[in-house]
């Protein structure tokens, strides 16, 4: 049966960094292009543009994504988080203060995805998922201590050319005991701490 | 990269409503392969049905205490859910083995179990290759091939498939659920993806216009004694040259359940039968493991430079069948 | 008019850590690359390379395509822009004919670009470039590098003469005690900056202007002057921020296309390469096949040394990776030949790769050096310590420095080398095999004449301005550093701006050469700048400038031996029964003259130590021979080390300040990967008693050479 040709652009709003852009899209436009090329947001990076190195790393739902793989017309109604959002103001995330002081880049262009992606292992982390890395990922055995091996096996979907690994591990691990003594407090005033759904 | 049509499906009636009415279309579900082969020149459908928000986000036990995990659930979620993590660690392993956390918030496992194999003459576009262009030839057989198919492959092409979640639903009897315009319908995985023969285009059984709802998982005691290793060429975020999935039951010193798959060495996630027939009721030592392996391998054809990939599954039964005997000695 | 004081900062910033001044524009997403400076009216270019090995392009069917909607133009060899390739470039080599886009109708590799579509949105441009339909006139091509070629000759490299030699080698290989000889490869590399080759070219006001990413925008001003016959006062060339080079950015052909583009469109167009399109359009690393005899006395001492390098190149220009160099200033003997040769063949152009030469040479001469100790049963450190020569082996010149002996003495003390067995497959944990290993390493070190402008602000502070290219080196905030110190200011006063073609001629971002030629201008430009200050009574509102040039002091550098040292330990696991080996730990200790910034100079040096694992364990382009195309040319096919494949890796130096340089600057940036291959290689055999002579060592290579322990 014959069909209409479909249209092959959409009109699209997309939340980012909590703000709401409206834009047309050409279907084939990918979140990353349309952040890089179509809203001036260039603090993702394109680095292989097929899945393959995490330069593009953005936070959608709160969770971590590849902007390349990801259609922009398919990103309408998620809440999306990129580099230029993860700081509050002025203020560097802690993540970001970590890759700053401990040299955690050098040519700097993986690094957006690396800390987008840093930022959402910690979270994972704190929620109590296993990796690669966990010896035993029953819920018996309990969360998993995150050494340096845990996270150099979560931050492995973000490849480094210059070979910053060794400080990149360090600033991850520095934000992530910044995190858990926070939390930590948290629960201490006896603030319910809820992770993330499992 | 052509233009193409979008619509985002809300429920599985319409989703099928709007495939069936274009002949061009194609689900979309988390983008992670198929948006990459859009790129490349492999896919280039006129049309993305957008599943990813179908209510089959759901992972529950069933009446008989066995999984119903849904097609849209996210790979991350497969993984870190308790109860897969308690009954069938194999499969969160296996998750955790394959792609990035990124790719794994991303992607599906209806989608995992479609994507396409990651071999190079596939994904170029200027490339002859008989399962992206049929009758163009296979440069594989000939050319570079030292992560190709030893088993169950055929002179028209030797690819394997790169899942590593397929494998560990492969030794766990895993079986696909469906819908159609013409109503439900399942698969074992064990049939869902079709022999390579001179067709290696035709990839999987599932009805023209079919959508994966889901995927049942048998209830499977054996299974809370299951690994997943994976064997790759670095130690993360790269596709196995050689994985398995292993689950043992030892009791009074034999072999009383076994489930081994293979991965990487087949076109689809290789359920090795032979090696559990030969393991069934037998002693639990590495001999025993071996001389099951080397039934499995009997089959095995390599090709000049894959040959070692029979060495590897050999070693690799041996090990995690060793490991996994020692921990239900525990 | 205001004052301004120097002199009145205590400590010295040179030497202590210090971010980078960029950092927060790195971890904000706020530093702005090449591709994502904003242009109104911008085109984009994509180019369209050739799916055959070899032949010609019999016609281009653009019409098709220029009907599609957005496409401005078409560029192909019928229609493009003609330009001159008839010059030798700011490097002493002409250029590679790769760069002369859409000249002629030739076809000499895969992936050689044929057209150049442009369109108004890159989708569209996309699009268009995977419609256009380029006819062929397919020829039989030959990619085959393998062991001896016919067509193979000995070429001089970049480093050097093709072929040296003293003594009678046969006769003292027939005089030794123990004598080794074997073959190494080393496999087709990539660079694989992460980010992508990316350039917009646009005419405003009569100058060619161009926002790209390279290794020196002097370098590409003036080639892209001299192939389009341009006054070189009218090509203005900026790349402030540079996503990784390692030797790759240099002039491409993808700044090409964009200028012709520009050119014929009157606007401004940017031509961004894809992950695949680096894969033949920006240089790499030859493979090399090596051999390697050491004939030694009883004691070690070594009695005939040869090296001989084969390496490829493409058929329309010479690159040569002279692996042969390294021993002409490691290690010296009465009989003494070291040889490089090429092979041209249809593939794409090689070219400079971190460390070129160095990296591949020190493999082979690392590891040969090891199967030597093993089999005279001397620890390796003492057979290198052994072998230390006096002057030059091949040049008879004195050592500007060479402070190896200190890198292996506390190396080996830190590593903990002196409780290593040396027997090896005798380690065991659990699956793995354990062993340890060790390699020198050098690098040659120099300096180029470089220009730089210094000024006195009239707010008090400090601007900088050198031609000068931060490819992730940290070189804007050391050469702050060096400028602080030079000033006698405090950092925070200096100003240092790089990346920009009108701030006249500077050494590149290459041969680990940057860093010192530049702070050698900017150090002589800060002191007559003081000079000045002295004299003069206070600022004006224009500031007070400055100019250094550093071409007479540079040119007055005695002849030396000038080298970079180091000593590297590796410890490995290899689990035999599956093929993996994972690297446990690694430490380097270096003398690279003197560190400017701990903070950064670290990151170069387990960079390049990093880069070395990659080498050894994971990295290889597989080049079909029957299509003559790479198999697998992405970041999934290509393997590059990721986080879990690194561990611990440590680096740190020993005293070295190099006493010929104004600041003691020798050159980080490449010694880090030389010699790191090697000691894994080595720590492999001590793991498991199998020597991996080829490279990368895959698990399926040590499935396939066995478990000999």
């Amino acid at each position: 049966m014959a069909t209409a040709p479909p249209s092959t652009y959409s009109a699209v709003t997309l939340n980012i960094n909590g703000e709401k852009h409206a834009l047309t899209v050409d279907h084939r436009t990918t979140l990353l292009d349309a952040l890089r090329e179509r809203l001036d947001m260039t603090g993702t990076k394109k680095g292989c543009d097929q899945g393959q190195c995490g330069a593009c790393t953005v936070l959608v739902d709160k969770r971590r994504a590849v902007a390349c793989l990801t259609l922009a017309v398919a990103a309408e109604g998620r809440e999306i988080t990129t580099i230029e959002g993860v700081a509050e103001g002025d203020q560097l995330h802690a993540v970001q203060q970590a890759f700053l002081d401990l040299d955690g880049y050098q040519c700097g262009y993986c690094t957006p995805g690396q800390i987008c992606s840093a930022v959402a292992v910690i979270e994972e982390h704190a929620a109590g998922w296993p990796s690669a890395a966990t010896e035993d990922v029953r819920p018996e055995a309990g969360p998993p201590p995150l050494t340096p091996e845990e996270i150099r096996e979560r931050m492995s979907g973000n490849l480094c050319r210059c070979g910053a690994y060794v400080s990149i591990v360090q600033a991850v691990a520095r934000a992530a005991e910044a995190d858990a003594a926070a939390r930590a407090a948290q629960a201490e005033q006896g603030t319910e701490h809820e992770g993330a759904a499992a | 990269m052509k233009e193409f049509g979008y619509q985002r499906a809300l429920d599985v009636s319409g989703a099928l409503a709007l495939l069936d009415a274009d002949p061009d279309a194609r689900f979309l579900g988390g983008g992670t392969n198929l948006v990459d082969l859009m790129k490349t020149g492999v896919e280039r459908p006129g049309r993305l049905v957008d599943v990813r928000e179908l209510p089959l986000d759901r992972i529950e036990t069933t009446e008989d205490g066995g999984l119903r995990i849904g097609a849209t659930v996210s790979n991350s979620d497969l993984a870190a859910h308790p109860d897969v993590r308690r009954r069938y660690p194999a499969l969160t392993q296996a998750v955790l083995a394959g792609a990035s956390g990124q790719l794994r918030n991303m992607a599906t496992v209806g989608g995992n179990l479609l994507q396409r194999t990651r071999c190079g003459y596939f994904a170029d576009v200027t490339k002859p290759c008989n399962k992206r262009d049929p009758g163009s030839g296979c440069p594989a057989i000939k050319g570079e091939h030292h992560n190709h198919a030893i088993l169950g492959a055929s002179d028209h092409c030797v690819a394997t498939h790169p899942s590593d979640l397929g494998v560990a639903l492969t030794a766990f009897d895993a079986v696909v659920t469906y819908e159609t315009a013409d109503g439900p319908g399942e698969l074992p995985l064990a049939d869902f993806y079709l022999p390579v023969g001179d067709t290696p285009h035709l990839e999987t059984a599932l009805p023209q216009g079919a959508l994966i709802t889901g995927v049942v998982l048998p209830p499977a005691p054996v299974a809370a004694n299951s690994r997943y290793r994976k064997v790759r060429e670095r130690a993360s975020y790269a596709f196995a040259i050689g994985s398995i999935a292993a689950a043992l039951d030892v009791q009074d010193g034999v072999v009383r359940e076994v489930r081994l798959a293979f991965g990487a060495v087949a076109s689809r996630p290789w359920r090795a039968r032979a090696a559990e027939a030969a393991l069934l009721g037998g002693p639990v030592d590495a001999a025993a493991f071996a001389a099951a392996a080397d039934a499995e391998l009997a089959a095995a054809r390599p090709l000049p430079h894959n040959g070692y990939k029979v060495t590897l599954m050999r070693n690799l039964v041996v090990a995690v069948l060793s490991e996994l005997a020692e921990e239900a000695a525990r | 008019m205001t004052t301004t004081t120097t002199g009145i900062r205590a400590v010295p910033a040179v030497g202590t850590a210090h971010t980078r001044v960029e950092g927060r524009d790195k971890v904000t997403g706020a530093a702005r690359y090449a591709a994502e400076i904003p242009f109104t009216e911008l085109a984009h270019g994509w180019l369209v390379l050739s799916t055959v090995t070899r032949g010609r392009v019999s016609s281009v069917e653009d019409g098709p395509v220029l009907d599609m909607p957005g496409v401005l133009a078409v560029l192909h060899h019928g229609n493009a822009p003609r330009v001159d390739t008839d010059y030798v470039g700011m490097l002493g080599m002409p250029p590679d004919p790769t760069i002369a886009v859409f000249q002629h109708d030739r076809v000499p590799h895969a992936g050689w670009p044929v057209a150049l579509v442009v369109a108004e949105t890159s989708e569209q441009a996309r699009e268009a470039a995977e419609a256009l339909v380029v006819h062929y006139e397919e020829e039989t091509h030959d990619v085959t590098f393998a062991g001896e070629h016919p067509d193979a000759y000995s070429v001089p490299g970049p480093g050097g003469p093709a072929v040296t030699e003293k003594g009678d080698l046969e006769a003292e290989l027939a005089a030794s005690a123990v004598v080794l000889d074997a073959e190494y490869t080393t496999p087709e590399e990539h660079h694989n900056s992460m980010e992508p080759h990316a350039a917009t070219a646009l005419w405003d006001g009569g100058r060619l202007e161009v926002v790209d990413s390279n290794q020196g925008t002097i370098w590409v001003a003036a080639e892209l002057a001299s192939l389009f016959s341009l006054d070189p006062a009218s090509v203005h060339v900026r790349s402030e921020h540079v996503g990784g080079g390692f030797g790759s950015k240099g002039v491409r052909a993808h700044q090409v296309a964009a200028v012709m583009a520009a050119t014929i469109l009157s606007r401004p167009v940017r031509v961004v390469m894809t992950r695949r399109q680096m894969f033949s359009l920006a240089g790499y690393r030859s493979p090399t096949t090596q051999r390697v005899r050491l004939g030694a006395d009883a004691e070690g001492r070594l009695l005939a040394l040869e090296h001989s390098c084969l390496s490829l190149t493409s058929t329309v220009h010479e690159f040569i990776e002279s692996g042969a160099g390294v021993a002409r200033v490691m290690y010296d003997a009465p009989a003494h030949h070291t040889a490089n040769r090429v092979v041209r063949l249809d593939v794409p152009s090689p070219t400079f790769m971190r460390a070129p030469g160095e990296a591949p040479g020190s493999f082979a001469l690392e590891s040969a050096l090891d199967e030597l100790a093993e089999k005279l049963g001397i620890d390796p450190i003492e057979l290198r310590t052994r072998n230390e020569p006096a002057v030059g082996p091949v040049s008879g010149l004195p050592f500007s420095t060479r402070n190896l002996p200190a890198c292996f003495e506390e190396g080996a003390r830190r590593f903990g080398w002196a409780d290593r067995d040396p027997r090896p497959g005798v380690r065991r944990e659990g699956r793995w095999l354990i062993g340890t290993g060790t390699a020198a390493a050098s690098f040659f070190v120099g300096a180029m004449p470089s220009t730089a402008a210094a000024t006195a602000e009239a707010d008090g502070t400090f601007t900088v301005r050198i031609n000068a290219a931060d490819i992730g080196t940290g070189a804007r905030t050391a050469l702050t550093l060096v400028a602080a110190d030079a000033l006698e200011v405090p950092t925070d006063r200096v100003h240092v701006r790089i990346g920009d073609s009108d701030f006249g001629p500077a050494m590149i971002a290459g041969g680990s050469m940057g860093t010192r030629s530049w702070a050698w201008a900017v150090t002589a430009a800060a002191a007559e700048l003081r000079e000045r200050l002295a004299l003069s009574d206070g600022i004006p509102p224009e500031g007070i400038t400055v100019r250094s040039d550093t071409t007479a002091a540079v040119g007055a550098l005695a002849q030396k031996e000038r080298h970079s040292f180091g000593a590297q330990f590796a410890e490995v696991a290899v689990d035999v029964s599956t093929g993996e080996v994972r690297v446990r730990r690694m430490l380097g200790m270096f003398a690279a003259g003197r560190i400017i910034n701990p903070l950064t100079a670290r990151g170069q040096f387990t960079g390049g130590m990093i880069w070395g694992i990659s080498m050894a364990l994971h990295e290889e382009a597989v080049r079909d021979r029957n299509t003559g195309a790479l198999y697998g040319a992405d970041l999934a096919g290509y393997h590059v080390a990721s986080n879990a494949d690194v561990p611990l890796v440590e680096a740190d130096w020993v005293d070295d300040s190099d006493p010929d340089d104004p600041v003691g600057i020798k050159g980080i940036g490449e010694i880090g990967i030389v010699g790191a291959a090697a000691a894994i290689a080595n720590a492999v055999w001590h793991a498991t008693g199998v020597r991996h002579r080829n490279l990368p060592i895959r698990p399926d290579r040590v499935i396939t050479a066995g478990p000999h322990v």
